[in-house]
């Protein structure tokens, strides 16, 4: 659709007109804010935890699971060099012989959702279905993080999360328990 | 032709040359959300009478 707005208001004699193609969902998955009547509404961008571990699809199981444990998590993303997703190593994954390659063993094309979907309506798909986690990417698939359903149903539910995004001076962010809690 | 703009570039045309910013989506989706400042002219609106509300010697982003 902006394309062709675009195109317009150059026939119409604009000179500088730029296309911004991604436009909201892009502009949300990148946490800046927007205004509207429904912006109140609580968006799966809101419970997108981005630090979840990622692998490549030529890594060993090997490699990859010592380092995916270490942080907690049990599922690892899959993203190509440019960040696109390609799939999903679950859990049964770390079970796998070390030299398995992790395109042998993961989930390809796994489920994703964009960021600017209304919160509440992906828990209740996550209920469905059943989806413990679901991998959040750009409209052109490239990963922003996961949420995992039971946090997103306390965040619904008004309740603070276990864990926050802390950031100081000099470091990157990483996440902290939330000692309100 | 028109260029295309990333978030940075577009964060970049505001900030340094008051950029304009269209969301061309129907009045609905705008009212719902739209980026901060950006004006509304539905597509199907869009002609030289709605655009006149455009200057014409400050960048105009659409999405």
């Amino acid at each position: 659709m902006s394309p062709r707005a675009a195109c317009r208001l150059e026939a119409l004699g604009f000179e500088n007109v730029y296309d911004y193609e991604l436009g909201k969902a892009d502009w949300k998955a990148a946490g800046l804010p927007l205004e509207g009547t429904a912006v109140a509404y609580q968006t799966v961008a809101d419970a997108t935890r981005p630090d979840v571990p990622t692998c490549s699809p030529d890594e060993l199981i090997g490699e990859v699971r010592e380092r995916v444990l270490a942080t907690g998590w049990s599922d690892c993303i899959v993203v190509d060099c440019e960040g696109l997703v390609v799939g999903r190593l679950r859990q049964a994954a770390w079970d796998l012989d070390d030299s398995t390659v992790v395109i042998d063993a993961m989930q390809s094309g796994p489920t994703t959702v964009r960021p600017d979907g209304l919160l509440d309506a992906l828990v209740q798909r996550m209920d469905r279905r059943p989806m413990p986690l679901v991998v959040v990417t750009t409209p052109q698939g490239r990963l922003v993080g996961v949420v995992l359903r039971e946090e997103a149903k306390r965040l619904l539910a008004g309740e603070p999360p276990e864990m926050v995004w802390a950031e100081c001076a000099g470091c990157p962010g990483q996440w902290r328990p939330n000692h309100a809690t | 032709m028109p260029r295309a703009v990333s978030r940075a570039g577009l964060q970049r045309l505001i900030a340094e040359e008051d950029a304009q910013i269209v969301d061309v989506l129907p009045q609905q989706e705008y009212s719902e959300s739209h980026i901060p400042a950006a004006v509304n002219i539905p597509l199907k609106d869009l002609t030289a009478d709605t655009a006149a509300m455009l200057r014409r010697d400050k960048p105009v982003v659409v999405y």
